[in-house]
C-alpha cells in the first residue's frame, strides 16, 4: 500500500502541538507515530511535559513559559520553536522509516514488540450484548465469538481510561456503531465498536459494545509501571469457560 | 502534626500541579483546576508550588487543626470560619490548635485551596500527588477525603506559634496577594481555534464568538458540558482518536459543547473546534453551574505571553513571600 508521506502540524491550544500522520486506523501509519514518538524521546528540551501517541498522530503537551526562557531568540515564540521541532521530526523520521517500508526493511519501532494472550470468558454472562451484536450482523453467536478471538490485534494506543488498550482491527463483519449512550461497564469488560475492540481495566462507563469479559488484572496502581502493555505490543484473545473464569477470579 | 476531618465536604482531594509523562498509560495530568489559587497558597505559607494542596468544593468540610499551623486558604469565597471568626483568603493566617475550620456559606467560586505550611506528608503516585479518582491512586488513598481522616504534615510550625495573641484563635499576617488579573472579567474565556474550528459553518464560528454559554449542573472535574444554541459542521468529520487537553472544547454529535477540564480523558475522538487559553482556566475553574461564558477570540502568541507574565508574577510573589515569612520568625 503505497501511503502518503506527507504530515500536518496543529497547535492543540496554547500548551500543546499535534503531528497528523492521516487520520486512519492503519499500522503503518501508527509505526510511523511510534517511530516519531521515539524521535522526539531522543531529543527532550526544557519545558516538555508529555509525549502522547495515537492512532495515527503524536502530541507534545510543554510549558511555553519554560521554552520561551530556553529559547529567547525563538521567531514565532514556544509554538514556533516546537512547529519547528516537529517539522524536523516529521521529516528525519518519515525519510528513514519510508526507506525502511520500501526496503521491507523490519522496523525498529513498535512492530516487533511484545506479544500477550488474554483470556476471556465470552459467556452471555459476561458479554450482556453478545446476541445483539450477532443478530444486527447476521451471525449466529458462535460466529461472533469465533471472529473475534481468531484475530490478531496491535495496540495502536493507550487512553480513555487508564490503561485501556486500543486493539484493530477486527474482522470488518463485527463492525458495529458504538452505542447512543454511555452505559456501566465492569472491569475486565472487553468490547468492540467500529473496527477496535478494547478491554475495560476499570469498572467505568462506557459505549462500546460489550461481548466478554477477563478475569486478568491489566491495571494495577501498586505496581510499578501499573500497565505491562504499551503501543505497539500484540494482543490474542483466547476463549475461557465460566467455571475457568471463576477459577482465575479466585488465584 | 496534622489536621483531622470532623466532617467531610461534596469532594474534598489531595491535588498538585498534576501528573505528567504517563499519557501513554491513559492516565491523565489530573491536578488542581484552579493551578493559580493552589500555586498561590503554597507560596504564602512558604512552599514550593508542586507541593500538595486540599481542593475543596462547596458544601466544604469541617477541619480541626491539631496543632498550631500556619495556613492559607485561596480560590472560591466559601466563607471560611476559625470557630466564630471569619478569616480571609489570599492571607497567610496562623490558626491556633484544636480550633476549627468550617465553611458556613457559598458566596462565589468553584473550588478553594487549603494549604498548610510544609504541605501534607503523603507519598506521591507516579512522581505526583494528584488524587486520580477513576485510579483509586494518589492523595490520599486515591479517595476524596472522609470523616476521621487525619492528614500529617512535613514540618512542624512551632515556630509561627509565637505569631499569636493571647486568647485570639488565629492571627492573620500582613500581607496579602492582588489577584486582580487573574481573575478579573470572569466570564471572558480566551480561546484559540482548534483543528476543526473551520469544519464549523460561518454562522457557527460568528456564534461561538457572540452567543453566551450555560455551564451545564453536570460539569465537574472531568468537563464542563456547555448549554447554548447549537453549533453545525459544514459536513460530518469522521476522526480517529487523537490526544487532547485541559481546556479543549469538543463539539459533541448533538451539536453543544463540552470543555474539558483537569479530570479529563487523555484522548478523545469529538471535533476539536477551540481551545480555552491556559491562563484563563483558573476562571474558567471558578465558573459554578448556571454561570455564563463568552468565549473571546485570541492568538497563540498572545495566550503564550500571559502565561510568560504570569509566571513572572509568581516568581515576584514567591520571593516576596518568603521574605515577609523570614522577617516575622526571625
Amino acid at each position: 500500500m503505497n501511503r502518503s508521506t506527507s504530515f500536518s502540524i496543529y497547535p492543540l491550544g496554547d500548551s500543546a502541538i499535534t503531528i497528523d500522520l492521516g487520520n486512519s486506523i492503519d499500522e503503518q501509519l501508527n509505526s510511523r507515530a511510534l517511530a516519531i514518538h521515539d524521535w522526539l524521546q531522543a531529543h527532550r528540551f526544557p519545558g516538555l511535559i508529555d509525549i502522547i501517541i495515537a492512532y495515527s498522530s503524536v502530541s507534545v503537551f510543554y510549558d511555553p513559559a519554560i521554552v520561551r526562557t530556553s529559547k529567547v531568540n525563538a521567531p514565532g515564540g514556544a509554538y514556533g520553536w516546537l512547529n519547528g521541532l516537529l517539522e524536523r521530526a516529521g521529516k528525519e523520521v518519515l525519510g528513514t522509516v519510508i526507506q525502511n517500508e520500501r526496503t521491507g526493511r523490519p522496523a525498529e519501532n513498535g512492530t516487533n514488540g511484545h506479544s500477550f494472550r488474554i483470556p476471556v470468558c465470552y459467556d452471555r454472562e459476561y458479554g450482556p450484548d453478545l446476541e445483539w451484536v450477532a443478530r444486527q450482523k447476521g451471525l449466529s453467536v458462535e460466529e461472533v465469538i469465533g471472529l473475534h478471538h481468531s484475530g490478531h490485534y496491535r495496540i495502536y494506543m493507550v487512553g480513555f481510561l487508564p490503561g485501556f488498550p486500543y486493539l484493530g482491527k477486527i474482522d470488518s463483519r463485527l463492525e458495529i456503531p458504538r452505542k447512543d449512550r454511555p452505559v456501566p461497564v465492569l472491569k475486565g469488560g472487553v468490547g468492540i465498536t467500529g473496527l477496535q475492540t478494547g478491554i475495560y481495566p476499570l469498572s467505568s462507563p462506557g459505549g462500546w459494545q460489550i461481548i466478554g469479559r477477563t478475569p486478568l488484572k491489566l491495571f494495577d496502581w501498586q505496581v510499578d509501571p501499573p500497565i505491562r502493555f504499551q503501543c505497539g505490543d500484540h494482543v490474542e484473545f483466547y476463549p475461557i469457560s465460566r467455571e475457568e473464569f471463576q477459577e482465575w477470579k479466585n488465584t | 502534626m496534622a489536621f483531622s476531618i470532623i466532617k467531610p465536604g461534596l469532594l474534598d482531594t489531595i491535588q498538585d500541579m498534576g501528573r505528567y509523562g504517563v499519557g501513554n498509560w491513559g492516565i491523565n495530568p489530573g491536578g488542581a483546576m484552579d493551578s493559580y489559587a493552589a500555586q498561590v497558597g503554597n507560596l504564602l505559607v512558604g512552599n514550593d508550588i508542586q507541593e500538595a494542596v486540599l481542593e475543596i468544593h462547596f458544601p466544604g468540610p469541617q477541619i480541626l487543626f491539631e496543632q498550631n499551623t500556619l495556613i492559607a486558604i485561596t480560590g472560591a469565597d466559601f466563607s471560611p470560619m476559625i470557630n466564630d471568626e471569619f478569616i480571609p483568603r489570599w492571607q497567610p493566617v496562623v490558626v491556633r490548635k484544636n480550633t476549627v475550620l468550617h465553611f458556613p456559606a457559598l458566596v462565589q467560586g468553584g473550588r478553594c485551596y487549603l494549604s498548610v505550611h510544609g504541605g501534607y506528608c503523603m507519598n506521591k503516585w507516579l512522581n505526583s500527588y494528584s488524587t486520580n479518582l477513576k485510579a483509586g491512586a494518589g492523595g490520599w488513598g486515591g479517595m476524596p477525603l472522609k470523616k476521621g481522616d487525619e492528614l500529617p504534615f512535613k514540618e512542624n510550625t512551632i515556630y509561627f506559634a509565637g505569631l499569636l495573641k493571647e486568647e485570639s484563635n488565629f492571627e492573620v499576617l500582613p500581607w496579602r496577594v492582588n489577584t486582580d488579573t487573574v481573575y478579573k472579567h470572569p466570564h471572558e474565556i480566551g480561546f484559540i481555534p482548534g483543528r476543526e474550528w473551520n469544519g464549523l459553518t460561518a454562522a457557527s464560528r460568528q456564534a461561538f464568538g457572540e452567543n453566551n454559554f450555560l455551564i451545564h449542573p453536570s460539569s465537574d472535574r472531568m468537563g464542563y458540558q456547555l448549554n447554548g444554541s447549537p453549533l453545525t459542521l459544514q459536513r460530518p468529520l469522521e476522526l480517529v482518536s487523537s490526544a487532547v487537553s485541559f481546556g479543549t472544547i469538543q463539539l459533541l454529535p448533538n451539536g453543544q459543547l463540552i470543555v474539558l477540564m483537569a479530570d479529563h480523558q487523555t484522548t478523545g475522538g469529538y471535533p476539536r473546534i477551540a481551545h480555552v487559553a491556559t491562563a484563563h482556566l483558573p476562571k474558567l475553574a471558578q465558573l459554578r453551574p448556571s454561570d455564563v461564558i463568552q468565549f473571546k477570540l485570541t492568538d497563540i502568541e498572545t495566550a503564550e505571553q500571559w502565561l510568560i507574565n504570569r509566571q513572572k508574577e509568581l516568581h515576584i510573589l514567591q520571593r516576596s513571600c518568603l521574605d515577609h515569612l523570614n522577617e516575622m520568625v526571625c
